[in-house]
């Protein structure tokens, strides 16, 4: 039985060759730019870099439409493609090759991450056109698209850590980009630091996955085993701990590290100090996407641990409100977008938590397409500004740059979760999905962050579009719109903002929920899950009234988020001082502070690495110094006694056998007088004496 | 008359004997030394030759007393060798002026 059931899922994959073009073309990319960019870009022009680098992920996204299509005429349950490149590490039971998959979910995610980021590539070619380290950018960015591809086509845990790893590498070169700067370097050091704190708990996580599959019979670190042999660790426990709960305890460490979520979140707003397009390429459709992608590929493993569920959940929750919160209050205006792509991220994680896998990926998604929207939008306004960020400098911005506005203005809509739009459909989803797995309270906290998400986002339109201009004269003279280059990837990514939604219409609203259907074959394996996820699919697409109530308060409270923030920054009919001064002001000022985490973690975590270094150091010069002294001291003693020994004891002895033997030499010396007659007299009176002595 | 016997060729011996042990220890020639020493061996041959004459042991005695001129010459050549490579280094035979096995 078992065996047919193998030969069946073996016969589901479709082996290809095409899928290692994917990542290795940017990687091509990269190895020219970053190799030759320099000799490129002097003697042949920026236009080259620019050209190559923006070739490999439109080519890169082409082959993913091919794969896309190509899975989309294979029968739902045989929809993956493999392409092994060669024999990577084949020791003991362990055996990984470097292969590349695609399966409806990876399908998705590189069709994201190459036409988002192709069109993020070529708004940078308009945006970084004075940037005299032109090749070193589009080295890193295209690098980066390598990494991230690697990181969701990798068939395994190892492959996709290379990915994983190859983010956070890329992440500290692009926000560190303009190093010259203090500020940027350490926010890029801190993106990576931190990142590594997640690393650790997805590597413990990648070595108890495999010591307990080992344990249950099946080693393995591919995805699709993994999807196969993961209900056989069911029961299995570790310390007294179900297994399976600690590696996806540990698997969302890795993600809270990616995905910045509290508590490692911090890393993220920093980031900002790199140029805007990585801000959108790192925020929208590559890096922090990839704990929430993790998830959805494991979704076997976390389906069975319902307390990990939870804990996603609430953590998803409680980021999505917070850095909500701190949104309202931001007045860098890559800042106000930063929080919201932690609140976003937060919404995705609750999906995940609640087993609503293809709804997390769904808004992953929609949430690619308006934040990267947003993140370019805001760098067209950078750009004409000058490089100033300050929402109080801007203002009327609208009147100056009509494509950004609107384009900022639809993704800032979708993002408010205003049907039509994208973000309507992937967020309300969301809530439902909460409320209807019986998480009540995530619903609720989900719905407060949802109205401030509204109000913040709206706070931001208002204060850099609308208004009177507040920028000083010499900028306002120069305010412009942005050339093609940049406005067309924004005209693209807002027509998606908006229309993206409808992919995946929900069946209360008569439509047939086309993106989770074509999920379905990954992200429905065994249907042991969590939640509530089964309810909209297997329960005969059953709607319940609530569902339309909910959706209703959904958007009655994001249309109240942009009526408050209406009232607030474009009419004045309320003061934003009001709230501002609330209890003199020391919730606004913790808030605005950003609830003082970052001094918390330079009190307690990073004062604390210090000051464990400094005891280090102590015990080092101390303690182990002085062993190393006291050893080197009980040696010299040692050896000076043996010295002693050695001349008076060992050479006493030599030189006194010598003294003695010199001594009688001396004496005896005397005989051998070299006279034969001497010899001759005493040869004869010793004849004469011993003829005496015989005669006696 | 008397007829000679053993106790004169003693005699005679133990004269040369004596004589040869004289020269040896007086002379500071070394060529006299080594005339020296040809007495004495010359005292120890007639010895052996009288005892081979008055006892009957047979040819046993002559026997040795060839032996005995054959090892003289042999000596005796050697010796005058040792002479003159004692002059060469230092220009005398005088046994006194040449204690040391060096220069």
């Amino acid at each position: 039985m078992q065996d047919t059931a193998h030969a069946a899922h073996q016969a589901a994959i479709h082996t290809v060759s095409y899928l290692r073009w994917i990542p290795l073309l940017p990687l091509i990319g990269a190895a020219i730019n970053g190799l030759g960019g320099a000799w490129i870009q002097k003697h042949l022009g920026k236009k080259v870099i620019g050209g190559i680098a923006c070739a490999m992920p439109l080519l890169g996204f082409l082959l993913s439409l091919r794969a896309f299509f190509q899975l989309a005429g294979l029968d739902p349950a045989e929809r993956t493609l493999l392409d092994t490149m060669f024999p990577w590490i084949h020791v003991g039971n362990l055996n990984v090759d470097v292969a590349f998959q695609v399966d409806p979910l990876t399908a998705v995610m590189i069709l994201i991450i190459t036409g988002v980021g192709g069109l993020i590539h070529i708004y940078s070619t308009g945006y970084m056109h004075d940037e005299p380290a032109y090749w070193r950018y589009f080295a890193y960015l295209n690098l980066f698209t390598f990494a991230m591809l690697t990181l969701v086509m990798g068939d395994n845990l190892l492959i996709m850590f290379v990915g994983w790893e190859g983010v956070g590498l890329c992440s500290y070169a692009l926000i560190g980009f303009w190093y010259s700067e203090w500020a940027n370097a350490s926010a890029g050091s801190k993106a990576f630091i931190v990142n590594r704190v997640g690393d650790f708990g997805f590597m413990c996580a990648t070595f108890l996955l495999f010591w307990s599959l080992a344990d249950v019979g099946h080693p393995t670190l591919l995805f699709r085993e993994i999807a196969e042999y993961g209900p056989l660790l069911e029961g299995h426990m570790f310390w007294g701990v179900s297994t399976v709960t600690l590696i996806t305890m540990l698997m969302f460490v890795g993600a809270t590290g990616k995905s910045a979520q509290i508590p490692l979140y911090v890393w993220l707003p920093d980031a900002m100090a790199g140029p805007t397009p990585v801000s959108a390429l790192i925020h929208a459709a590559t890096m922090v996407t990839a704990g929430v992608y993790m998830i959805a590929r494991l979704n076997v493993l976390f389906g069975m641990a319902p307390a990990t569920g939870a804990v996603i959940a609430t953590v998803g929750a409680a980021t999505a409100f917070f850095a909500a919160t701190i949104g309202t209050t931001q007045f860098d205006i890559k800042k106000v977008l930063a929080y919201s792509t932690v609140s976003q991220l937060g919404f995705m994680f609750i999906a995940m938590g609640v087993g609503a896998y293809a709804t997390g990926v769904f808004h992953l998604m929609t949430h690619a397409f308006f934040k990267a929207c947003l993140f370019l939008g805001s760098g067209s306004v950078i750009h004409a500004m000058h490089h100033e960020q300050d929402m109080r400098k801007m203002g009327g911005l609208k009147k100056w740059m009509p494509y950004t506005y609107a384009t900022y203005l639809i993704s800032t809509l979708a993002i408010a979760g205003i049907p039509p739009f994208s973000g309507f459909f992937s967020k309300d989803e969301i809530l439902w999905k909460a409320f209807s797995s019986g998480h009540q309270f995530v619903w609720f906290v989900a719905v407060c962050a949802a109205a401030l998400t509204a109000f913040y986002m709206f706070r931001s339109v208002y204060m850099t579009f609308d208004g009177e201009n507040r920028s000083d004269e010499h900028t306002r003279e120069h305010l412009h719109e942005s050339p093609f280059s940049m406005t067309v990837p924004l005209m693209v990514l807002a027509s998606l903002a908006a229309l993206a939604g409808f992919l995946n219409v929900p069946h209360a609203l008569f439509g047939d929920a086309r993106f989770d259907a074509w999920l379905a074959p990954v992200l429905e394996h065994g249907g042991g899950h969590a939640g509530g996820h089964g309810d909209a699919h297997g329960g005969g697409h059953h709607v319940e009234v609530i569902e339309y109530v909910l959706m209703v308060l959904s958007i009655a409270v994001a249309a109240a988020g942009i009526f408050v923030a209406r009232a607030m920054y474009k009419t004045g009919s309320m003061s934003p001082d009001r709230l501002t001064g609330l209890a003199g002001g020391k919730p606004y000022r913790t808030v605005f502070n950003k609830y003082y985490v970052d001094e918390f973690y330079d009190a307690t975590v990073i004062r604390g690495t210090l000051a464990l270094t400094r005891v280090s150091a102590w015990f080092d010069t101390n303690i182990v110094d002085g062993i190393v002294n006291g050893a080197a001291w009980v040696v010299r003693m040692a050896s000076a006694f043996n010295g002693l020994v050695d001349r008076y004891v060992v050479d006493g002895a030599v030189n006194g056998v010598a003294t003695v033997t010199s001594l009688v030499g001396g004496r005896v010396r005397r005989l051998q007088t070299g006279n034969i007659n001497a010899y001759l007299y005493v040869a004869v009176i010793a004849v004469v004496g011993m003829m005496v002595a015989r005669m006696w | 008359m008397m007829e000679i016997g053993l106790s004169h060729f003693l005699v005679v011996s133990t004269i040369v004997f004596l004589a040869g042990m004289f020269c040896v220890l007086t002379r500071r020639n070394a060529i006299g030394i080594l005339m020296g020493v040809e007495l004495i061996l010359n005292s120890a041959n007639l010895n052996y030759l009288a005892f081979a004459r008055y006892s009957s042991v047979g040819y046993d005695g002559q026997m040795f007393a060839i032996f005995v001129i054959m090892l003289a010459a042999a000596e005796a050549a050697i010796g005058l060798a040792i002479v003159l490579g004692i002059y060469q280094t230092f220009h005398t035979i005088d046994v006194e002026a040449t204690d040391t096995l060096r220069l």
